[in-house]
Parts: structure tokens; sequence; C-alpha cells
């Protein structure tokens, strides 16, 4: 596994394409989305950005198998965390007993 | 990963060669695989701050909504802006030491020191407003419990008092931003750790112990930031934009 | 027995890991993983020393029905130090951080853990969280239980809630920083020919431990922080008064301590697997099925945490998918079981110390686990939470497994450690005595909770006395089981017989070696070309030729 230099030119795109993700972000908070739809939209940005600062600036698109994993896993368990959790809140009123 | 155990015995070892590593290779993958595990105790850390947010958010939209719109969304948004360019350069310092440039190097760390200084100060100018208004919940500082004004329907428009949505209460509003100092206040205080770390490589670099070969620390300390930047990068969106478009 | 032939083991040297370096800073600086391991070994019997006289103080207070012998807010305090300083301070670091430390390194072939000054670190930390909790418990103590339930603990208890939360915030660290140690040794250290599935199952339930210390701790840490803050600075997130959900605090301390139940015995079927395949001279029945049966429990222990909440006002539905859950994470430890249980099967046992802790295991966890499903059961849980069945069902995994695992694996791997052998004839006996007085203990625990007796009171309906009278009984026999085997290893390091390098004439790697191995733990990085549990049938080596000189000459 020898190291994979990312060039120049993909760190300066990386970089410009996560300025316009931010201003796209703070655009769309200001319009009023149909069906509660700015949380979606909001998150999809964020995660995309995300995703950008992940595979380039962090490397993990040129990187071992080994690393994918770390990140899917570390995901994964958030996952785990937020459905398991949220499977008591939303079914709380389903069953409603008074308390 | 095995063969090059049997291979590089001969090889002559880099002095910054730790003696139970085999060679520089398994050092680097081991530092870096290190950083990738520490990283996932991370996002289960913060995880646990993010369910918190996310449950009582749904909770209570309008409260959120409300004490969200008191957010300064051009310092956030700025501040956003700074630690973006703050990891373009820091992504540049790990390039430079990739390709064994040392002047360019430190010059790119010292950047990105000192906009994730700028970050740190803009967010203090944040958490000052945030104390004038009577923010701080509870009584997290002695003396200045929480107890913003209220905008009333009837006033004029008051950037220091707050406007409470319908159906929402102050109490609701206090969780709101106790999430909100737990949150950017753990964010803050990963940001003080990796400008410690920071200084740690500048100093190293300048006494050139990183090359081409060994650059292990910089990539770690890279891996980092870029990681304290993306929470940053969810909390700019959770806290100061949902909930805008409420009001316009 | 036939010696392992296609390795030669290197002339004893006088030169181990223990002369090598002299004095007090050459233990307290050390990075050689070994020592680090001795270190952890001494602190966590200190621990487990202060636990276990909270242990006779809650026996002693329970021998009557009145509460004569302590207050009811010091019997709180009382059950509740017992508890943090057993989970935190011994039963999550026991097997990891001294024998998962002492030997991963040594069964991979490396010459240390990938990071020895993280190694160093973890121990400090746990210290440090060590000595702030015991400021806390001499400073006043903490009543909230050791699961720190708000709002009570946040609002009502007068007790030093902050101090204790702190220390086990700390201790936190501690365990992360092992368990990403382990993780990257096992990922990047492996001697050449050392393949995943060369690997001795120890490591692979190291593993899977590993990853619930990474997953799950950050979450506890936080937690506590959150409650810490709640607690002074009156903010809330957990706080009804403000708005908050008291449950949100149960469902984030359970998503890691349920998992930490795991990282306690997972270590321990660890060793299990060791003594079982070793002492039975067989290789292990169904490796893969183990090894991946550890890291099945890792993930399904996450998925769990419900059925701690079962009486709270958790949503039914919510618990139904817990419950279901709960019975499906029994199937790998069952497979576990099976697995150790068929290895037995046509084998050739050797009843040293070691195996009986392990034969004694396989038993006890059975009875913990089976236990553990009438507690997942919806119905049956209304019935026995927060009774003496809960308390026993947790204390036969706990200590019936966790604990007789790292005493089997402590007797294992001695001669390893140390150079000496602890005495054969005491290590059965005392092995026999614990065993007694663990089941007189907690045996009759089952039955007082299934008729009724909450747990966590200090007066209970004299009904239950029988039941009482025979548990502490019982906890005196184990406590004296346990005095008996902290007598003799410190004798043995002094007066023990020297061990040969491979007492028990295993193929491990770490039996390779010298006893006590030296501090690179290897003359040379060794090449691995056998399986892991590779015993030459009989007939195979008499052809081949394969015993030592001695044997061929007959």
């Amino acid at each position: 596994m020898s190291e994979h230099i990312v060039s120049v030119r993909v760190y300066i795109t990386i970089f410009l394409a996560l300025l316009v993700g931010t201003a796209l972000t703070v655009a769309a908070a200001f319009f009023d989305f149909p069906w509660r739809l700015n949380t979606i939209v909001a998150l999809t940005i964020a995660v995309a950005k995300a995703t950008l600062v992940v595979l380039y600036f962090m490397h993990v698109r040129y990187s071992a198998r080994l690393v994918w994993v770390i990140v899917a896993s570390a995901l994964f368990w958030m996952g785990i965390l937020f459905a398991f959790t949220f499977s008591d809140y939303f079914t709380r009123h389903w069953l409603s007993t008074g308390y | 990963m095995i063969e090059s155990h049997a291979t590089t015995q001969e090889v002559h070892g880099h002095r910054a060669l730790q003696h139970h590593f085999e060679n520089m290779e398994q050092q680097r993958e081991a530092g870096t695989i290190g950083m990738w595990v520490f990283l996932v105790t991370e996002i289960m850390f913060f995880g646990g701050m993010f369910l918190a947010y996310a449950l009582y958010r749904n909770m209570f939209p309008a409260a959120f909504a409300s004490a969200s719109n008191h957010l300064d969304i051009t310092l956030g948004a700025v501040n956003t802006g700074v630690l973006i360019l703050s990891s373009f350069t820091m992504a540049m310092a790990v390039y430079f030491t990739q390709v064994g440039k040392q002047r360019p190097q430190i010059i790119a760390l010292v950047l990105t020191l000192i906009l994730g200084l700028a970050f740190l100060g803009i967010k203090a100018v944040e958490y000052h407003e945030k104390y004038t208004d009577r923010l701080i919940p509870g009584h997290l500082i002695p003396g200045a419990s929480f107890g913003p004004a209220v905008q009333e329907h009837d006033q004029p428009m008051d950037a220091h008092k707050l406007h409470l949505l319908p159906g929402a209460t102050l109490k609701q509003v206090e969780m709101f931003y106790w999430i909100y100092f737990a949150m950017t206040g753990m964010h803050a205080l990963h940001m003080i750790i990796g400008a410690g770390l920071l200084i740690f490589l500048i100093i190293w670099s300048m006494k050139g112990r990183f090359d081409p070969e060994y650059h292990g620390p910089v990539e770690v300390v890279g891996l980092y930031w870029h990681f304290v930047d993306i929470v940053w990068i969810f909390l700019f969106p959770l806290l100061y934009l949902l909930g805008r478009h409420f009001e316009h | 027995m036939q010696p392992i032939e296609s390795f030669e083991v290197p002339a004893p040297s006088k030169v181990n890991y223990i002369n090598a370096q002299y004095g007090l800073k050459s233990w307290l600086l050390t990075k050689d993983h070994k020592r680090i391991a001795l270190l952890y070994l001494a602190s966590i019997t200190f621990f487990f020393f202060i636990g276990g006289i909270y242990a006779l103080m809650i026996r002693l207070e329970l021998l009557t029905p009145q509460g004569d012998f302590l207050q009811s807010t010091t019997y709180n305090k009382v059950f509740t130090q017992h508890g943090i300083i057993m989970v935190f301070f011994f039963l999550i670091p026991s097997i990891p951080a001294t024998l998962g430390n002492f030997l991963i390194p040594m069964m991979i072939g490396a010459k240390d853990l990938a990071f020895p000054r993280i190694n160093l670190l973890s121990w400090y930390v746990y210290l440090v969280g060590g000595l702030i909790t015991i400021y806390a418990l001499l400073a006043g103590g903490v009543d909230t239980g050791w699961t720190f339930y708000t709002p009570f603990s946040t609002t009502f208890s007068n007790s030093y809630v902050v101090a204790t939360g702190l220390g086990i915030f700390i201790n936190g660290f501690s365990s992360i920083l092992t368990g990403l140690n382990f993780i990257v040794t096992i990922h990047t250290m492996r001697a050449p020919g050392m393949t995943w599935f060369r690997m001795p199952l120890f490591l692979w339930s190291h593993y899977a431990t590993s990853l619930i210390m990474i997953l799950g701790t950050p979450v506890i840490a936080i937690t506590i922080l959150l409650l810490a803050f709640e607690r002074v600075a009156g903010v809330g997130i957990f706080d009804p008064e403000l708005g908050g959900d008291p449950i949100l605090f149960q469902h984030l301390f359970w998503f890691y301590s349920h998992p930490a139940v795991y990282i306690m015995v997972l270590p321990g079927m660890g060793v299990i697997s060791e003594l079982v395949a070793n002492f039975s001279r067989k290789n292990i029945f169904g490796y893969s099925f183990v090894a991946f049966s550890s890291i099945a429990i890792a993930v399904f222990g996450f998925l769990v945490w419900g059925h701690h909440m079962f009486v709270t006002p958790q949503s039914v539905y919510a618990g139904m998918i817990f419950s279901f859950l709960s019975f499906a994470v029994a199937i790998p430890s069952a497979i576990k079981v099976f697995n150790w249980t068929a290895t037995l099967y046509k084998s050739s046992i050797s009843y040293d110390t070691p195996m009986l802790y392990a034969l004694g295991f396989i038993g006890l966890f059975t009875i913990g686990g089976m236990t553990g499903l009438f507690l997942a059961s919806l119905a049956t849980d209304v019935h026995l939470s927060d009774t003496y069945f809960v308390v026993a069902h947790f204390h036969y995994i706990m200590v019936g497994g966790t604990l007789m695992a790292y005493m089997g694996g402590l007797h294992y791997w001695w001669p390893k450690i140390t150079g000496r052998m602890y005495p054969e004839g005491w290590g059965r006996f005392s092995a026999l005595v614990i065993f007694v007085g663990f089941n007189l203990t907690f045996l009759p625990q089952f039955i007082a909770g299934y008729l009724g007796m909450p747990r966590r009171y200090h007066a209970y309906p004299p009904e239950f006395q029988v039941f009482n009278v025979l548990s502490t009984a019982g906890a005196s026999i184990l406590g004296f089981g346990m005095l008996i085997p902290a007598i003799y290893f410190v004798w043995s390091m002094r007066y023990g017989r020297h061990a040969e390098p491979n007492p028990w004439h295993l193929p491990g790697l770490e039996w390779r070696t010298q006893s006590p191995p030296p501090t690179e733990n290897f003359e040379v990085t060794p090449i691995v070309t056998w399986e892991a549990y590779e015993f030459a049938p009989p007939e195979e080596t008499e052809v081949v030729g394969r015993f030592g000189p001695e044997l061929e000459r007959t």
C-alpha cells in the first residue's frame, strides 16, 4: 500500500465546492420548502460537504479498505443509537395508557 | 503487509522508526488507523449530543426555531468559511510534507493555526453576545442565570430580544441553548486541542523532523482537524439555519 | 503430550522483562506492555479488594431482616460503591488490561502493542480516575446506584455524584485507549504467517471487546458529562422540570452499559476458549464459529439495551423489539457454549487448576445466560425486575463468568508472567472452594428474588432470611476461597518452582519464548506456519516420528 498524493488542483476544487455548499445551505434556509423539507435539504448539503472532506481532504478515497470499514462502522453505530432510541419515542403514543 | 515484514529486515531503519515496528510503512499505517479508530470514538461522543438535539428539536420545534433564529447567522456563516479554509490549508500542509517542501509546509501549518484561532475568536464574540442577552442556560455562569428579554408583538424589533414563535416556552428555549453551548463548547474544546497539536507540529517541522518518508504526525493531526471541521459542517445548519424559514 | 517440533525454544537467558531494569522509575515509566500489564494487575487487585469489602458489608447487613448493621443511607452508599468499583475499576479492565495487555503482542508475535506510550498513558488515566473515585468515596460516598439514574442523581441525591462521575469519565478514556491500541495492534502488528484465522480465539474475543470499548465508551462519557453539568449548573436535558426526559438518560446510559456487560464477559470467553482447547489437547470445535460469534456478540450487544427499561415509560413496541433481539443475542453465546462442550467430547482432558475454572465457567455462564432470557421476556420481567433474581443473574455472569475466567487465565499464564509455577494442589483446592462458595452465595438469591425480595433494601421481610443466611455463608466461603490464591500467588513469585518456557506443552506463540519473556518477547520475529491449537494426532506423530528424542528411543 503505497501512499497516494492528492494533487493541489483537487484540493482547490474541493475547497471551492465546500464554499459553494455553505452559501447554498444558507440560501436554502430562508426558502420555505414544502412538506417541511428544509431539514432534509440542509442535512443533504451537510452530508455532501462532509463526504467531500472525508473522501479528499482525509484521503479516504485513496485509502485501504480497512479505513472504509472503520468509517462505515462508525456511521452504522450512530445509526443504531438513533434508530433504536427513536423506535421508543416514536411509538410511545401508539398505545396510550395515560402516561 | 506481511511480505514487507520479511523483506525489510535488512533495510536501514529510518531515524524516526520506533523499536517495535518492522518498518516505516507499518509505523505509518498503525498511526493512521489509530487516528481513524480514535475518530470513531469522537463520532460516538458527539453522537450522544446529536441524539439529544434531534430528540428535543422533534419535541419542541417552535422553541428550537425561535432560539435558533436568535443566533447570529452572519458570524456563523463566516466561521464556517474560516474553518473550511483552515481545513484546506491543513490539507496543503500534508501535501507539502508528502512532497518534502519544508518552507511551504510551515507556512501552511501556521496559516491553519491562525485560522483556527480566528474561529475561536469569532466564537468568543458570539458567546459574549449570548452572555449580554442573558441566554446562558441554568446558572452555568454564577450570577448570570438564564433570563432573556422577550420580544412582544406590539414592540419594535430588537435584535437583543428573543422572538418566541407560537407554542414556544422559555424553558424549551433554555433547553436549546444548553444543547447549543454543550455542542459548540465541546467543538471549541476540540479546536483548542487541535491548535495545541498544531503548535507542536510547527515546532517539529521547523526542526526539520518530517520528510516524505516520515510524516505520520502531520497526517494524523490533519485527520483530526478535518474531523473537527466536519462536526462544524453539521452544527452550522442544525443550530443556526433550521427554523429560519418560519420567520421569512 | 508431544513436544513442539519445528521450533527451538531459546536457551534460558538470565535477562527477561522483569530483571531487565531495576528501580521504581523503570516501572513507572515503562513502555513494555508486559510491565504495564503487571501495573494494571496490581491496581485492579487493589480495587477488587475494596469492592470485596463493600460486598462483605452488604452480606453482613442482609444476614438479618432488620437494618441493624448499617443505616439505610449507608447501605445505599455501600451497594452503590460496590457496584461502581467492581464494574468500572475491576471487571471492565480486568482481563483486557492485564492478560490482554500481556498476551496480545505475544500471541501475534509482535514486540509490543502498536502504541506503547498510549498504553502507559491508559494506566495513568485509569489511576487518576480511580483516585478521584476513591476521593469521592472517602469524602462521603455516593448513593445513586451504579446506574446514576436521573432525576435522583441530578436533583435529589446529596452525595458526591459529580466527583464519582468525573472518576468514571476519566476512567472511560483508559478503556478507550486500551481498545484502540488492541484494534490497531491486531490489524497491523501480526507476525508473518499469522493470518486472522490462525489467531488464537483469545485475540478474536479481545478484538470484539475492543470494538465495544471504542464504540460504546464515548457515549457514556458524554452522558456522564452532561449529567455532571446538569447537577452543577442547573441546566438540563434529563430534568423533567426543564422539559427534559429522564428516560433519555437511561437510553444513553444503557447504550454503553449493556454492551459493557460484553466488555466484561467477552475476554473471559476468550480465555475459556484457550483453556478448553489447550487442556483437552484438541483443536477447538468450529473455530470460525467461535471466532465470529465474538464479533456477533459485539454487534448484537448494541441492539438490546432497552431490556433494562421494560418497566419504564419506554414504548411497549420498542420493548418488543428489544426483547426479541435480547433472545437473539443468546444465540452466539450458545454457539460458544456448545462448541466448548463439543471440544471436550472424546478429548484428553487434564484437570489442572485452569481447566477447573474453565469447566466452572461453562456451567455458571450457562445458568447466568439462561436466567437472562427470563429477564428478557417482557411479561416475566415485570415480576422479576429489581428483585434479587436480577442480582443473582448478573452475578452469575460477572463473577461466575468473568471472575472465573480471570482466575483461570491467571493460573494458566502465571508461569509465563512470573516464570514460577503456582502450587497445583492449593490451586485445585481453592478453585473448588470458590465454586462451592459462589453457588451457595447466589443460587439462593434466585429463589429469594423469584419470591419477590427486592434489591437495594437494607431490611427485608423475615421469610427471606433463610436465603440470605445461606447467601452470606456462601459469601464467606467465596471470600476465603479468594484469599488462598492471593496468598499463594504472592508466595510463588519468590518460592514457586521455576517454570519452563512451555510448562503445559502447547503450540501457542506465547509458549515459544522463555518464561518470563525477554523485553521484546522474541529473539527473532517468529514466522507462523501452523494453525491455532494444532495438536498433531498421536498416530500421525508416531508414524512421522515426531516425538522428542527421549521418546523415540523407546
